[in-house]
């Protein structure tokens, strides 16, 4: 393992990153074409449920796939209806919203490369534009900064990336300089993270399974943020409720776009959201992943209206390492799967659609009998966003952004 | 190396030393007994001659930035009644022909806003001189801490820690001292003789001011007369009851005060009164209460400083200290209720070599009772916390960031609520399990791009985990649930 000998402070970061950076090497903008586009990368940590998330209602075999935990058009709640055939979580109102008025776009059947089911590995994979994991230290999103054509369309004094949380995220580190900013209030240990600890616990330790289920019993009758835990004099550690993951959520996004809507902020952005990892009771209508999502759905609201006259010039790309089994499993959670969606925000886009080629959910159209098939390369939706949306040029995507990627076309059309 | 014996390795870390960090296993080799005893012969890593204030130089600056402070805030308020008295003039002319009854309202409302701004100037004209002993006690923090995470395993600095806190004073009443005590007093003397700690600790301007024996005097001394004031009990009580004999052990309330009659006089040089040593120990005359004392039945003539010295060596030599020692040792290290061969033999160890700690030490380490329980013990939040920071191979700290986790998880560096200092027992500890939860988010947070789980598990553990550990570990949904699943696993919470 890497041994370091202290943690590094915010300042030298920044000093880090710029060091390693040549000025003389950014391009020269010119803004020719008037407008300053804005790239925000939302990583769900965990592997979203996309089935979960957007649900196909208008295939013949979703119903008897999930069950009575198949989202509905007459469920309760019901779901949104995006079109014929697929409806959005109804704990997405803002997405729907947005996605009614062409502002979003959603992506379904899609994956990276990677066909494995480990987070870490595939996290790797998603961020560093890699077709294998563990091979580099920087992102894709960081080496597009680096290859945005001379007199691009980038404003030059955006030639940062900003990343938000104590860590930036792999996406956007590199040599392009990174500003980081910190969300005041800490995120507290999910529930997932609880209940893999109790379950732990209960596999080794009784008396620490008795302590922590107490605390959990506590923390979900306290609900309001900072009411949970009595010994508790600072909020920031109190215990978690959905309250203060809303809160954390709409601060973090909200913050990224007040950095980008800036004249001479940075262009492109990146953060993580965690807790995605819905193994038990996954509660799509009614629960963890309803709560997330909706969670989710307010940092939307708070970017857009964070971004103000940016808002026009701004796409924000949420994506997932993997997604989940298509059945449900023994605990109504859903385990590692392959194919999941990803969703495109913001008032650049030509949104309004789902945008799949639709695999099926017959046990021979699933993958290996038990993923939703990808079908699109979650690289060529990507890759066009950054082509029309940044204008990396399409040759140094295929070489440099994503290496290896040459026969993965840029998805056309994306953007407004 | 086998199985077993990283086991062991990683047994000894965690129960006798500070947990295991990148390199502590190989630097243990094939003897972990053989290496925490080869430990205590090396010098500790904090040296009472480091570069740290002394006690009395804390003490000094403190003082002298008090008596700033207090200089400046009554210059200010002075000045501030001075303004308000012209500006009053002034107004007193405008209103010459006030209105009926509304004037006396008036005039009062007038003097409390004069006088809350008089105070509110002092108040401001003294904040600004910034009070000078919470840096000192976060370098100190920043120090004891790094010692903590440096070493390869730590024996020796637990057992610093175990007596600091079993001859604890409070920072909440001399933060600038808190830091130099340890090292001065307990420091010094924590591998050599228990009756040097004792004379060391309770000779301690740091321990007299926190036992309130500064101002305790004789009622037949010459100050006492005087000022007809007398004796507070608290040092003589603490001594016996927490940090020789142990409570109930025979001692009486009459003990008790002839004791505290054998204190009087042992104080600190005034700040003030002398720049050069102000804030030291000295014993003071005038406050002692003269003649002889009878204490546990024998009598002490000696009309000094010896009287209390003499004391303090009985009560060292007493089979009670033994006992209560080796009780208390072997409860912090082994098990809240510790097999009683290992304590009788530890205690037989301290009376056969007049209280020396370090082979008390090594008669602990060396007994198969101490090593042979499963790790019931649960760390207390210092414990964990450097542990989980050893885990990483961090060596340094942010001394705020990490006293502030500690306070949180209720472990105050050196500000225990009670002279008894930290409970050593699960109870005391288990519920603040839900709160380490949050610290080792943050801290996992922080450090996920830095610290790779698995690599924890097998390079720093020799992966002596338990197999539902692993799995939870590979299973996570991230590098930082992963991390805070590991640091929060009974394997590193208990030892």
């Amino acid at each position: 393992m890497g041994v370091v000998d202290h943690l590094p402070t915010r300042r030298e970061l920044l000093v880090g990153s710029g060091a390693l950076f040549a000025w003389s090497q950014m391009p020269r903008i010119a803004r020719a074409e008037g407008r300053d586009p804005r790239l925000l990368v939302i990583v769900l940590r965990g592997a979203l449920d996309g089935l979960g998330a957007v649900a196909p209602v208008g295939d013949p075999d979703w119903v008897s796939l999930r069950g009575d935990r198949a989202l509905l058009l007459d469920g309760k709640p019901p779901a949104l209806p995006l079109d014929a055939f697929f409806a959005l979580n109804p704990a997405m109102p803002n997405l729907h919203r947005l996605y009614k008025s062409g502002k979003a776009a959603i992506v379904h059947a899609t994956a990276t490369p990677y066909r494995e089911r480990s987070h870490f590995d595939g996290q790797d994979v998603l961020e560093s534009g890699l077709v294998k994991p563990g091979m580099t230290a920087s992102g894709w999103l960081n080496r597009a900064l680096l290859a945005m054509e001379s007199g691009g369309r980038v404003d030059p004094r955006g030639s940062r990336a900003l990343g938000i949380g104590s860590v930036t995220p792999l996406v956007v580190r590199g040599s392009a300089p990174v500003m980081t900013w910190v969300p005041q209030k800490l995120l507290p240990a999910s529930e997932d993270t609880q209940n893999r600890l109790l379950d732990l616990y209960q596999h080794t330790d009784p008396k620490l399974a008795t302590v922590l289920q107490a605390r959990m019993k506590l923390a979900s009758l306290g609900g309001a943020p900072g009411t949970g835990d009595p010994m508790s004099d600072d909020p920031t550690l109190a215990p978690p409720g959905i309250a203060r993951v809303r809160a954390y959520f709409a601060e973090a996004a909200g913050t990224a776009a007040r950095y980008l809507a800036k004249p001479d902020g940075p262009r492109v952005g990146a953060m993580g959201f965690v807790g995605w990892d819905t193994h038990i009771a996954e509660g799509a209508a009614s629960g963890q992943l309803y709560n997330l999502l909706g969670a989710l759905d307010g940092a939307f609201a708070a970017i857009e209206s964070n971004m103000g006259e940016a808002w026009r010039e701004t796409v924000v790309a949420v994506v997932t390492e993997f997604g989940r089994t298509a059945r449900i499993n023994g605990t109504q959670g859903t385990d590692h799967g392959t194919g999941t969606v990803a969703f495109l925000v913001g008032g650049g886009l030509a949104g309004g659609r789902v945008i799949a080629d639709w695999p099926g959910l017959k046990p021979a159209q699933l993958f290996e009998d038990r993923d939703l098939k990808p079908t699109t390369d979650l690289r060529a939706v990507l890759k066009g966003l950054l082509r029309d949306h940044l204008r990396v040029e399409e040759k140094v995507l295929a070489e440099t952004v994503f290496p290896g990627s040459a026969d993965v076309k840029p998805m056309g059309g994306l953007l407004a | 190396m086998s199985n077993s014996a990283k086991a062991d390795s990683v047994l000894a870390l965690h129960r006798f030393g500070m947990g295991p960090r990148p390199g502590s296993i190989a630097a243990i080799g094939t003897d972990p007994r053989g290496a925490l005893i080869a430990e205590l012969d090396r010098p500790l890593a904090l040296s009472a001659t480091s570069s740290l204030p002394t006690s009395a130089k804390a003490y000094r600056t403190v003082a002298d930035a008090n008596a700033r402070r207090t200089a400046r805030a009554k210059q200010a308020q002075q000045q501030a009644k001075k303004q308000q008295m012209a500006a009053a003039g002034d107004q007193g002319q405008a209103q010459a022909q006030p209105e009926g009854q509304a004037q006396g309202y008036a005039q009062e409302k007038d003097a409390a806003q004069q006088k809350d701004a008089a105070e509110m100037a002092a108040k401001q004209a003294a904040d600004a001189i910034p009070d000078p002993g919470r840096p000192i006690y976060l370098q100190e923090a920043k120090l004891r801490t790094e010692a903590a995470l440096g070493v390869d395993i730590g024996f020796a600095e637990r057992l610093v820690w175990f007596w600091s806190n079993h001859f604890c004073v409070s920072a909440n009443r001399i933060q600038s001292m808190s830091g130099a005590y340890e090292r001065e007093a307990v420091r010094a003397h924590a591998l050599g003789r228990f009756v040097d700690l004792l004379l060391a600790a309770e000779g301690h301007p740091a321990m007299l001011f926190y036992l309130d024996n500064l101002e305790s005097m004789g009622a037949n001394s010459t100050a006492g007369i005087n000022r007809n004031r007398g004796l507070n009990e608290n040092i003589a009580r603490e001594i016996m009851e927490l940090h020789t004999l142990g409570v109930r052990t025979g001692y009486t309330q009459d003990d008790v005060i002839s004791f505290a009659n054998v204190m009087t006089g042992w104080t600190l040089v005034p700040p003030g009164a002398d720049p050069q040593h102000g804030g030291e120990f000295t014993f003071n005359p005038r406050l002692h209460e003269p003649g002889g004392q009878t204490v546990l039945g024998k009598r002490y003539e000696q009309d000094d400083v010896e009287q209390g010295r003499a004391v303090l060596r009985d009560l060292a030599a007493h089979p009670a200290t033994a006992t209560h020692i080796a009780t208390k040792l072997a409860r912090h290290f082994v098990a809240d209720e510790p097999p009683p061969p290992l304590v009788e033999q530890m205690a037989k160890t301290f009376r056969d070599t007049e209280g020396d700690l370090k082979q008390v030490a090594i008669a602990m380490v060396s007994s198969d009772d101490a090593w042979r329980g499963p790790p019931s013990k649960l760390k207390r939040p210092s414990e964990w916390g450097v542990g989980m920071v050893r885990a990483t191979g961090i060596t340094t700290v942010d001394p705020e960031r990490f006293t502030g986790g500690q306070a949180l998880l209720g472990e105050a560096l050196w500000r225990p609520s009670a002279p008894k200092g930290y409970p050593d027992d699960e109870a005391s500890w288990i519920d603040g399990v839900g709160r380490r939860l949050d610290i080792a988010n943050n801290f996992a947070e922080r450090i996920t791009s830095m610290a790779d789980p698995q690599a924890i598990i097998e390079d720093v553990f020799a992966s002596q985990i338990a197999p539902e550990v692993k799995q939870a570990v590979g299973r996570a949904e991230s590098r930082q649930q992963a991390l805070a699943l590991l640091f929060m696993s009974a394997d590193f919470q208990r030892r």
